[in-house]
């Protein structure tokens, strides 16, 4: 068994007077892709929100690298190793795809890695080194979103936190993003994905968590949820 | 003096009137665009700049004279102290009003303003204070055009202060993190970026250009007063939002352009410089009315 990185307990959340979260509790091990199913407003991206610090939880407990990274800020668990590539890509537009990758490193003290890691970005997406001078918002939004992975790889962290990469994608671009997601796992980093497109996210997964109203439902190895009728009948729809 | 003779001279002038304007707005502009904030204490800021360049030229004069190396020592060192003034403000003022609605902080701001320019009046008695530097007045002559070497230094430091900043901004990855900021903040948390300390250090580049400003303006016009920032805090903003709020090197060609337009506003039939300031607003009017983004802003779209 590998080491269980990320563990969540009981996790709260609320948006002023909403309770966003009712005790969710997960765990994520080393070289895993884990992946967080539910509809829309289920409390996926929001859990993804406080393990990243963005949101400050109200309860419960999330522990990474065997360390509680409840409540501190977001700048600080970067650092720990953990990052995460947001809904909606929140790239920067208006400034160049290269400057992007440069602010992802923010936290890289050492310019020759910072060059190394770029081309490794760069080889991964062939297409944002074409246009490394140009205006990030120019950019597709499939190119987007490789850009948003590119930037979540500037610094060589041990967890990837994805919130919905397909989104807004053709087909053959999830198709892409998906591919590049495995091989990033295969590269040694673990990741934890929040996807509404259920089959794409079972089929790359190890295990998945199921969310419904802010609390999980049900959870299982990845190959056993795809072929559970509740799940076929409420996520894949065939 | 033939009409070239007074354009190149009015050149000169709007040239130097421009560049202190460009200074100031640079402050103006920067803070707007990373928490959408018109600073409206950035003139008394100014102000105090100027106030805290005099007094330490005043201590520095008996070791290094009264010309040009006691003048840059104290300018840098009043840079330093009036940017840590800058950081101080936005911490006990304005980080507590962050989260509240924006006409709160905007109030806060013009508090600011009141609370330096009144401690000002009373450390001075409202008095106007001498710049005590000795610079004479020689020069070049061009023709019947006469500049000073006083003018030309001044200019040419704010091209310099303007070039580091351009440097500063485009180059260094603190400068990167700074634009980054006034797109996304939230973003920029997730990579790593410390953005209240990014914020803070926006304060003390703003507050330390316009400390460099109220230097020089000492140094050029000879004698300072504390309510010297309001006018040009407002000639600042008007110059920022010619050249489109938020954007730096808007704030530069608005100082610039409104300077120019000033001087030259002057030579016009009819108008003599007691209009000059109608001339400005003016110009602030029919911008807002045609252009409101300014001449190098991008239109706004207001997210949730």
């Amino acid at each position: 068994m590998s080491e269980v990185i990320l563990k969540i307990t009981d996790l709260n959340a609320h948006y002023g007077h909403i309770h966003a979260l009712r005790g969710i509790s997960l765990e994520v091990k080393a070289g895993q892709i884990v992946t967080l199913l539910g509809a829309n407003g289920a409390g996926k991206s929001t859990t993804m929100k406080c393990i990243s610090g963005l949101l400050k939880p109200t309860g419960g407990k999330i522990e990474f690298l065997g360390e509680s990274i409840f409540g501190v800020s977001p700048h600080e668990i970067v650092k720990k190793g953990l990052i995460h590539v947001p809904e909606g890509r929140r790239i920067f537009k208006g400034m160049t795809i290269q400057e992007n990758l440069e602010l992802g490193s923010f936290t890289l003290k050492d310019d020759a890695e910072r060059k190394r890691r770029m081309e490794y970005v760069y080889e991964l997406f062939p297409v944002l080194g074409e246009r490394r001078h140009r205006d990030s918002g120019m950019l597709s939004g499939g190119e987007q979103q490789m850009l948003a992975m590119g930037r979540a790889l500037m610094v060589g962290q041990k967890l990837v936190l994805l919130d919905e990469p397909s989104m807004g994608l053709a087909p053959f671009l999830v198709k892409n993003i998906m591919k590049v997601v495995k091989q990033l796992n295969q590269e040694g980093i673990t990741i934890l994905l929040v996807e509404q497109n259920a089959k794409m996210a079972l089929e790359v997964a190890d295990y998945g968590y199921v969310v419904e109203t802010g609390a999980i439902v049900m959870h299982d190895a990845a190959q056993i949820l795809k072929s559970d009728e509740r799940i076929i009948n409420a996520y894949l729809g065939e | 003096m033939s009409t070239l003779d007074i354009i190149f001279q009015q050149l000169v002038n709007g040239l130097i009137l421009g560049s202190f304007y460009s200074l100031v707005a640079l402050g103006y502009s920067m803070v707007y665009g990373i928490i959408k904030l018109l600073n409206f204490a950035h003139g008394d800021i100014y102000m105090v700049g100027s106030f805290v360049g005099l007094i330490l030229l005043g201590l520095l004069s008996p070791f290094l004279g009264a010309g040009w190396a006691g003048i840059l020592v104290a300018m840098i060192i009043s840079m330093i102290l009036v940017g840590l003034l800058g950081v101080f403000i936005q911490r006990i003022a304005y980080v507590p009003m962050l989260s509240a609605p924006r006409l709160s902080i905007l109030i806060t701001a013009l508090a600011v303003s009141m609370v330096l320019y009144n401690f000002v009046m009373s450390m001075t008695s409202g008095e106007y204070k001498a710049f005590p530097v000795d610079l004479g007045y020689e020069g070049l002559e061009f023709g019947h055009v006469f500049i000073t070497y006083t003018q030309i230094i001044l200019v040419s430091s704010t091209a310099l202060l303007m070039t580091v900043l351009h440097f500063f901004i485009n180059k260094t990855m603190l400068g990167k993190a700074m634009r980054a900021i006034s797109i996304d903040q939230d973003a920029c948390r997730l990579m790593g970026i410390n953005v209240n300390s990014i914020i803070a250090l926006t304060f003390f580049v703003g507050s330390a250009l316009a400390c460099a400003a109220g230097v020089m303006a000492g140094v050029y016009y000879g004698s300072i007063h504390f309510f010297m920032g309001f006018l040009i805090g407002l000639k600042a903003f008007t110059a920022a939002v010619i050249g489109g709020i938020g954007s730096i090197p808007g704030a530069v060609l608005g100082g610039l352009i409104l300077g120019l337009l000033e001087s030259f506003g002057t030579q016009l039939p009819f108008i003599g410089s007691e209009w000059k300031d109608v001339f400005a607003f003016g110009i602030l009017i029919l911008l807002l009315l045609f252009k409101p983004t300014g001449l190098l802003g991008k239109t706004e779209i207001e997210r949730m």
